[in-house]
């Protein structure tokens, strides 16, 4: 089964000792050592970016990163984007009001994608169409033509920007 | 943007918020990879290398040893199976040829990825180990991919058919065909190759089965829970009282998923060997590789026409690809599509001649559209051919040719008979929102400037709503079983409503659809309306969700049911309120007199008296408010449409990019549009992908090439364009809903619209059909033989060296088009 290896993260706000596989990758800890099932698995290869999550802030897809990379990270997922109160993040309600997902699988990738994208962002005014395109495009959805993802992550950056849609 | 509320029992109509959202985008939802059962063990599938080979020994003792490993299990070992995976189309009076399929391969494989062994044991990853130390010892017999090569029987998938054709289909109307052809002023002929795809949902398949004291349930990502339970008594003779299958939430399906999967046996019969839950999750390889595929056709098309453009004739010879086993409806998939043969348009005389070839690739079945896109394909750029053979504007022979709307019901030649449809309406409103004369404007001002623009119409419709039983069952098209809906409607004692379907979601928003149906029978908010599906032990036995049969007949389930429990509701107000039932009326949430609102009772307090007051209720009623029932409708539904796209080909390099979508969609009244328009963008997006982008592709031994996300190019959000559309409003007789499906609507209609502007855009160099996909590679080439410079050496994109002109197939790597430069 091979060596095991100290890992010590910060997921959610909620610090984590574990001893891992070395080769263990970062989705799995995620899923089967932290429960935390909302990040998701689609192709292994990242090219669909289901299992993206922040690590240290950057979007990173946890299907092509070994747990012990993340030692001593910072880490968010899904499950940590709404509020202590349970309020949803402007992402989640974007999604939900611009029905930005049909099957939900491709969703918290998505919104973790989308969440460094807003966050990178330098640029004052509104998000435009083609930016959202472009810094989605490392995220596959078979459902939705990305039309309302792309309404949803505007209208989530608007709220952001204070502004209401 | 959707709504959060709508008013009191009239919530259909408007875009409210999806009841699913919630769990979905919290990261909350449980997937069939999110559930772990105590004590569950991991499976992982051992597949041929080899595309053909008879399989001389398998040696498992080295996997066996492996730390973790409980068993690795062969064919050999599973002979107590009583029937091997199923094929349900039994058509009266055609003989079709099945290979028998097995979970696991007795002594032979055909296909590339074929199970020969599974490894159980109690790590996710140990499994995977253990896997590549199973030596398997294969002989390699001759490989046949090419589905023109295969039908020439020089070498046989299945030695013991004696045959590569599995089965020949025809049907014919209005007369002969070869008459009305030779009557023909002008025919346009093609050869049309439709491509192999994969469906691609984004979660791949997976399944968890636990038998414990002589009982099964199966978690599985189905489309078809009750199937499955149906087929688990037959092949594992256990009583469909036993056996429990549940559809947790479903990552998407495209028809993926509709299918009775050679691993949901695999794990149902470890675990009754082990005593333990056994999982499966499909990697995305082996999805790509064991997922069934989609179309696969090479269709030789022949349309005749008089010179002032009215159609007289149209015959298809189409070749299915049909892979080397069948999956549930694989040999039935062309046919499907045959059914709306004539599209929009009045064709006195049609035939359709189907050959299903079977080859050393992996099945094909159903994925979105499932034959119709295949047709409406080959229809739709006919039409366009048609119109440049006689010199005339494409739009105005479309027009020549629809069936008037005032012709409803019409009967085609195949004696279908379309419920209704406006196909003139759709076409207006697409023009109207296009602006034709502005675009050929800009066309030519852009083609000066060196960018080939062009403009692509595809007017479709298309059968959905699949039922009902009496016509597609066992004794009418041959189905294994007849296709109908169920519904329970509960109404709590508090007013409080659940409802089972016997549809099974995954992605579609029927929690949402079907909640603001039955609250609309009751005057409740639907957000008290709660949607059960996808577990046998809960609602009644169901058909599924597929060929965009939910609504249309789910739906109307529900409603039915709801609609007997509302008219007891009025016997009971009418009861308490002395007055008669036909005098009640629902009105702002309430079940009121007419002409005196604010005498009456809400769902609560009606509940209120059959469930907890019974002095309440009337003399002899039976107490309780809850309605089973299965609905069948009389008839299929008819959606239609206009899509039009606009391209840009980039002629240095071939590549197309689609700038501009507008699509009029006619699925009757809508019950949420904001579904509606989420099912057509998805739906085009399909199309558009199939046909620039995907293409599962096998090299000449039967490899597969196209084995992962990183080699099977699926559209991102980068390459697709806002989409603008539109409805008109034609209401179906065949159900009192109105409603007609959505779901594959705009893939059905996306790819000839797509070829027609490319071709729009390219025509004035001379060029006139290039097959999908149309990839930078295969453009630049026929660009380069249009401008005279074709010589240069043949390569795809996946540099497998192409086969003569004309002589490729649809899935054996991709196709040189027929007279790329014609």
């Amino acid at each position: 089964m091979g060596q095991t290896v100290p890992l010590q993260v910060i997921v959610n706000g909620e610090s984590h000792e574990s001893e891992v596989q070395a080769r263990l990758l970062l989705v799995h800890y995620l899923r089967d050592e932290l429960k935390l099932t909302g990040t998701h698995v689609g192709c292994d290869t990242s090219n669909c970016g289901a299992c993206t999550c922040l690590v240290d802030g950057e979007s990173v897809k946890s299907c092509t990163v070994l747990a012990v990379q993340c030692d001593g990270a910072q880490i968010t997922t899904i499950e940590g984007m709404a509020g202590d109160d349970g309020a949803l993040h402007p992402l989640q309600e974007g999604f939900w009001a611009h029905h930005g997902l049909q099957c939900g699988y491709c969703t918290p990738g998505m919104i973790m994608a989308a969440a460094d994208l807003l966050a990178r962002r330098t640029a004052d005014g509104p998000i435009s169409e083609e930016e959202v395109r472009k810094g989605l495009e490392g995220n596959l959805c078979r459902c939705t033509g990305y039309q309302n993802i792309v309404k949803a992550v505007q209208a989530a950056a608007e709220a952001q920007r204070g502004v209401t849609a | 943007m959707s709504i959060t509320e709508a008013p009191a029992g009239k919530s259909v109509g408007h875009s409210l918020r999806r009841k699913e959202d919630p769990r979905l985008i919290t990261g909350r939802a449980s997937y069939i990879d999110d559930i772990a059962l105590p004590g569950m063990l991991y499976m992982a599938v051992v597949r041929s290398t080899e595309a053909h080979a008879n399989v001389v020994s398998i040696d498992t003792s080295s996997a066996l040893g492996r730390p973790g490993i409980k068993a690795v299990y062969t064919g050999a070992d599973m002979s107590d199976l009583l029937a091997p995976l199923p094929m349900a189309w039994a058509p009266p009076g055609v003989e079709i040829k099945t290979p028998e399929r097995w979970p696991l391969a007795r002594g032979h494989v055909a296909h590339v990825g074929e199970a020969v062994a599974m490894v159980i044991g109690d790590d996710r990853y140990g499994v995977v180990d253990a896997a590549e130390h199973v030596a398997v010892e294969y002989e390699p017999l001759a490989v046949v991919v090419d589905v023109e090569q295969a039908l020439e029987d020089e070498i046989l998938v299945h030695e013991s058919l004696g045959t590569n054709k599995a089965h020949e289909w025809t049907m014919g109307g209005g007369g002969d065909i070869e008459q009305a052809l030779a009557d023909s002023e002008v025919v346009v002929e093609r050869r049309i190759v439709n491509h192999r795809t994969a469906g691609a949902a984004i979660e791949p398949r997976g399944v968890i089965a636990e038998y414990r004291a002589g009982g099964l349930t199966v978690w599985s990502s189905t489309q078809v829970p009750h199937l499955v339970r149906l087929f688990f008594a037959v092949q594992m003779g256990i009583s469909e009282d036993k056996v429990r299958v549940i559809a947790p939430e479903v990552g998407g399906g495209f028809g993926g998923k509709l299918q009775i999967m050679a691993e949901e046996t695999l794990c149902a019969w470890a675990s009754k060997q082990l005593g333990r839950p056994v999982k499966w999750i499909e990697t995305r390889s082996e999805n790509m590789a064991v997922s069934h595929h989609g179309r696969d056709q090479v269709d030789y098309v022949r349309m005749g026409a008089t010179r002032d453009g009215r159609i007289t004739a149209f015959h298809a010879n189409i070749i299915q690809d049909l892979g080397a086993y069948f999956g549930l409806l694989t040999p039935m998939i062309p046919e499907l599509g045959a059914f709306v043969m004539t599209g929009c348009y009045k064709i006195p005389v049609v035939r359709t001649d189907i050959t299903g070839v079977l080859t050393n690739k992996f099945f094909t079945d159903a994925i979105r559209g499932a034959g119709r896109p295949e047709m409406t394909h080959m229809l739709e750029v006919m039409i366009d051919q048609l119109a440049e053979e006689l010199e005339m504007d494409a739009i105005e022979l479309r027009r020549k040719n629809f069936i008037p709307a005032a012709d409803f019901p019409y009967e085609t030649p195949y004696g279908i008979t379309y419920d209704s449809g406006n196909y003139e309406a759709a076409l207006d409103r697409a023009l109207e929102i296009v602006d034709l004369d502005a675009f050929r404007a800009e066309q030519a001002s852009l083609r000066s400037q060196g960018i080939l623009r062009g403009i692509g119409f595809s007017t479709y419709t298309e059968i959905c709503g699949l039922a009902p039983s009496r016509a597609v069952g066992p004794s009418g098209f041959g189905l294994g079983i007849g296709l109908y809906e169920s519904a329970i409607v509960r109404v709590h004692p508090t007013g409080s409503v659940t409802v089972y379907t016997g549809a099974s979601p995954h992605g579609q928003g029927h929690e949402t659809g079907f909640a603001q149906i039955v609250a609309d029978r009751f005057g409740v908010d639907p957000a008290v309306v709660e949607v059960v599906h996808g577990d046998t032990a809960q609602g009644p036995m169901g058909l599924g969700t597929y060929g965009s049969r939910s609504l249309s007949i789910g739906g109307v389930a529900c409603a039915h049911a709801a609609e007997k429990i509302a008219q007891k509701c009025r016997e009971i107000v009418a009861h308490n309120l002395e007055a008669n039932p036909e005098d009640i009326e629902l009105r702002n949430g309430k079940f009121s007199l007419k002409g005196d609102p604010d005498q009456g009772m809400t769902l609560g307090e009606v509940a209120g008296c059959a469930y907890i007051d019974a002095t309440n209720m009337p003399e002899g009623m039976e107490l309780g408010l809850e309605q089973t029932l299965i609905y069948d409708p009389s008839n299929f539904v008819f959606p239609f449409g206009t899509h039009v796209c606009v391209v840009d080909v980039d002629a240095e390099t071939g590549k197309v990019r689609v700038v501009r979508w507008v699509a009029v969609d006619d699925c009757g009244p809508a019950v949420n549009p904001m579904l509606i328009d989420g099912q057509v963008h998805g739906g085009v997006t399909h199309g558009i992908g199939q046909a620039l982008y995907e293409q599962v592709v096998y090299d000449e031994r039967g490899q597969l090439i196209t084995g992962t996300f990183l080699d099977y190019a699926l559209p991102t959000a980068e390459e697709i364009p806002s989409f603008e559309t539109d409805r008109t409003e034609t209401k179906s007789p065949s159900n009192s809903l109105g409603v007609k499906g959505i779901g594959e609507a705009g893939t059905i209609a996306a790819t000839p619209a797509v070829v027609n502007a490319v071709i729009d855009a390219l025509r004035h160099e001379g060029i006139s059909y290039i097959d999908m996909p149309l990839t930078p590679m295969r453009v630049w080439q026929a660009l380069e033989e249009a401008r005279g410079r074709g010589d240069g050496p043949r390569a795809t994109e996946q540099g497998v060296s192409l086969p003569p002109q004309g002589e490729g197939s649809a899935g054996s790597g991709p196709t040189r088009p027929e007279g790329g430069a014609a």
